[in-house]
């Protein structure tokens, strides 16, 4: 059976103030679902709050993968349900090697006494590394310590291919980026499409879904999904803004929990 | 006066024991000396840290130590510390010295590696004119008080050129809850000479469960060119108190690397100094420590510059567990003159309880004004971002916990000269992380 992600009525606030307003969507395996939106609306709480963050408290709804409420389990359990998150600001370890990291990653999906072997690893790790046209040095370097953005978010995309999940949210991941580094993690990214993933993309700005073509577009405001439609609504956003979207809707200010 | 500060030693008793042992007359008076001075000097002050609460009473009796003729003679834990010394290895057990051993090529190179006290006897002409000339017998009551009472010990002299390749090695345990324990380490390493030498420092069987003190001193003398580096691990059970000062004096162009693990249950006093002299003279410090239960902790490097365009480089990095409490100092004293200096430290605490305590004080006494200095210092907690970042990724809120305090610890304990010790002290992180 393919991959099924089903957002029901997600509501969650930050420091008891509702960001989230009742999401709903449902992503099927081999689909990607582009959200799009201003600043401010609630695009970012929604990735964050699917995967766990601690400041993110759920207030109503399910999150069903595979029949599955990940919503009720453990940011580390919905990680090996299948759920991954590229961040927008990912964190930087000190001494924490990345490829150190990465095998704790892989090896707590495969679980104790089925360890990968190092000699695997390293192979698997190179190959994806080349893939990204990552120097072979940041294997070695502190997880994310001292890296650019445009690197931060190919080590991202590193974990995600190496860690082969069903739900990949990107949370802006195109910011940063140049245009090079845009195409490689574009591709990347494309490399995973397959019929057992479903993808959600976050993104301010239509370039990115130049790159990662959506079969659905979604628009986000006021900690709501107010329009859906086809990869021509991206365009339509991308060459005549928001504006036209708030007029239609009747909505004045599109942000939601903004003091 | 408080009990504790009842001076357990005095000018008859300290000529006594030295005649007893056959020491040379020179350094019997020296002790008869230090002995006088211990009665009338008051205790350091030691930055928030009330070491005249801790106990101090029990600094144990002499007790003369029987040689062993093979390692095997030993407790297995001692054992395996011992184990792989190739170039050279000396075992002090309680008061005493019980094995030393140094390679052929070495010894034919000159080089010395005994315990201390033979070292008086038998190379006086190498040990008066350095000993107790970095740090002072009159300094206060503790210096005073390891002066009259030292015992066993460590003796490294390094000839002029002379590069020893592989690390010397000392193991100083104490398994008699009765004896004395008081090493005094005195490394001289001589023009352009370059030596490694590492110690572990660690209470077994019957002294891991009684209260004691162990008080050492150890002294550095690097002339000109030379480079020590020096690495010591401490690991001695929570009732024994541990008063360990280190210091170092460098000439021209000397360098000395310092590596310490503080990870000791019990109360620590801990006090890592460079004293820079000698033009373009360099010195490292790096010292970590895990601290857990009701332990105290005092950890302090220094610096003191007088030396032109010398440099000094501190680290100390502390995980704090339960209700244990680190003062951390770091002292960088660039003197008027010594331009062209610089000296940099970074503390860091770690703590992992709410009942936990880390006090980081960068202190910079500048007064010269044409040098560059720099301090950071920090105390934290675990990183809930780190955390929700690595559980994103499928790790265990345990082990994401436990990469991040070792990643915390890293840059230090990569720094660690023999891969054997690493190993080791990554042991007993764990041991105490996780206990």
């Amino acid at each position: 059976m393919s991959t099924q992600f089903v957002i029901n009525d997600l509501k969650a606030s930050v420091e008891g103030k509702e960001i989230l307003k009742g999401i709903n969507l449902e992503i099927k395996g081999g689909e990607i679902h582009a959200i799009m939106g201003p600043n401010g609306t609630g695009k970012s709480t929604l990735a964050s709050a699917l995967m766990g963050h601690p400041k993110y408290e759920v207030t109503g709804g399910t999150a069903l993968l595979d029949g599955e409420d990940i919503l009720e389990m453990g940011v580390d359990e919905r990680a090996l349900a299948g759920m991954f998150l590229a961040m927008q600001y990912p964190s930087e370890i000190t001494g924490v090697t990345n490829s150190d990291f990465l095998r704790s990653a892989i090896n707590a999906r495969r679980g104790e006494g089925n360890e990968i072997s190092l000699i695997k690893f390293i192979r698997q790790m190179e190959g994806k590394m080349k893939d990204l046209e990552m120097n072979p040095e940041f294997a070695h370097r502190y997880l994310n310590e001292g890296f650019s953005g445009g690197e931060k978010k190919r080590n991202e995309i590193l974990q995600m291919m190496l860690l082969d999940p069903k739900l990949v949210i990107l949370d802006e991941i195109d910011s940063g980026l140049d245009i090079d580094a845009l195409r490689i993690v574009s591709n990347g990214v494309n490399a995973m499409r397959s019929e057992d993933r479903g993808f959600l993309v976050i993104t301010h700005y239509q370039r990115l879904l130049n790159y990662i073509k959506p079969d659905f577009v979604h628009v986000m405001m006021q900690g709501r999904i107010v329009k859906s439609g086809g990869p021509e609504l991206a365009e339509r956003l991308e060459n005549e803004g928001y504006d036209w979207v708030k007029e239609e809707l009747g909505i004045v200010d599109e942000t939601v929990g903004q003091a | 006066m408080s009990i504790q500060l009842s001076t357990p030693v005095n000018r008859q008793a300290a000529e006594a024991l030295s005649r007893s042992k056959g020491e040379p007359e020179w350094l019997t008076a020296l002790r008869a000396e230090a002995a006088e001075l211990a009665e009338t000097l008051a205790l350091p002050k030691v930055e928030k840290t009330r070491i005249d609460r801790w106990n101090l009473s029990a600094f144990g009796q002499y007790k003369a130590a029987q040689p062993v003729a093979q390692l095997t003679e030993l407790p297995e834990d001692v054992q395996t510390l011992a184990a792989n010394a190739e170039a050279g290895l000396l075992v002090q057990r309680g008061s005493g010295s019980v094995y030393a051993k140094l390679s052929d090529e070495l010894k034919a190179k000159g080089v010395i590696f005994t315990d201390l006290e033979t070292a008086a006897r038998e190379h006086s002409n190498l040990v008066q004119p350095y000993l107790h000339t970095v740090v002072p017998n009159n300094e206060d009551k503790l210096t005073a008080l390891h002066g009259a009472l030292w015992n066993g010990g460590v003796f490294v002299y390094v000839p002029k050129n002379v590069e020893v390749e592989i690390p010397l090695q000392a193991v100083l345990f104490n398994d008699d809850a009765d004896a004395a324990f008081a090493p005094h380490i005195l490394i001289v390493a001589d023009t352009h000479s370059r030596v490694t030498y590492v110690d572990n420092v660690v209470t077994t069987g019957a002294a891991a469960s009684a209260a004691a003190v162990h008080h050492s001193i150890v002294e550095i003398v690097a002339k000109a060119g030379a480079q020590v580096n020096f690495a010591s691990i401490h690991n001695m059970s929570g009732e024994v108190v541990d008063l360990s000062i280190r210091r170092a004096t460098l000439d021209n162009d000397a360098r000395v690397e310092w590596v310490i693990g503080d990870l000791n249950d019990g109360n620590t006093l801990s006090d890592t100094k460079s004293l820079l002299k000698g033009n373009g003279s360099t010195s490292d410090s790096k010292v970590i420590s895990i601290g857990s239960n009701a332990q105290k902790m005092s950890l302090t490097t220094q610096a003191v510059h007088w030396g032109r365009s010398s440099d000094s480089q501190m680290i100390t990095r502390a995980v704090m567990r339960d209700e244990a409490t680190a003062i951390i100092n770091g002292i960088t004293k660039i003197e008027k003159g010594a331009t062209k200096a610089n000296g940099e430290q970074t503390e860091k605490v770690l703590m992992l309880s709410p009942k936990s305590r880390g006090d980081a004080n960068p202190i910079l006494l500048i007064d010269e004004d044409d040098v560059t200095a720099g301090h950071a210092a920090s105390v934290g907690q675990v990183n809930p971002e780190q955390v929700y970042y690595l559980m994103s990724r499928g790790i265990s809120k345990k082990d994401a916990e436990r990469l991040i305090i070792y990643g915390f610890l890293a840059p230090v304990v990569s720094e660690v000269p023999i891969d054997a010790v690493r190993e080791q002290l990554q042991r007993l992180l764990e041991r105490k992380l996780e206990a």
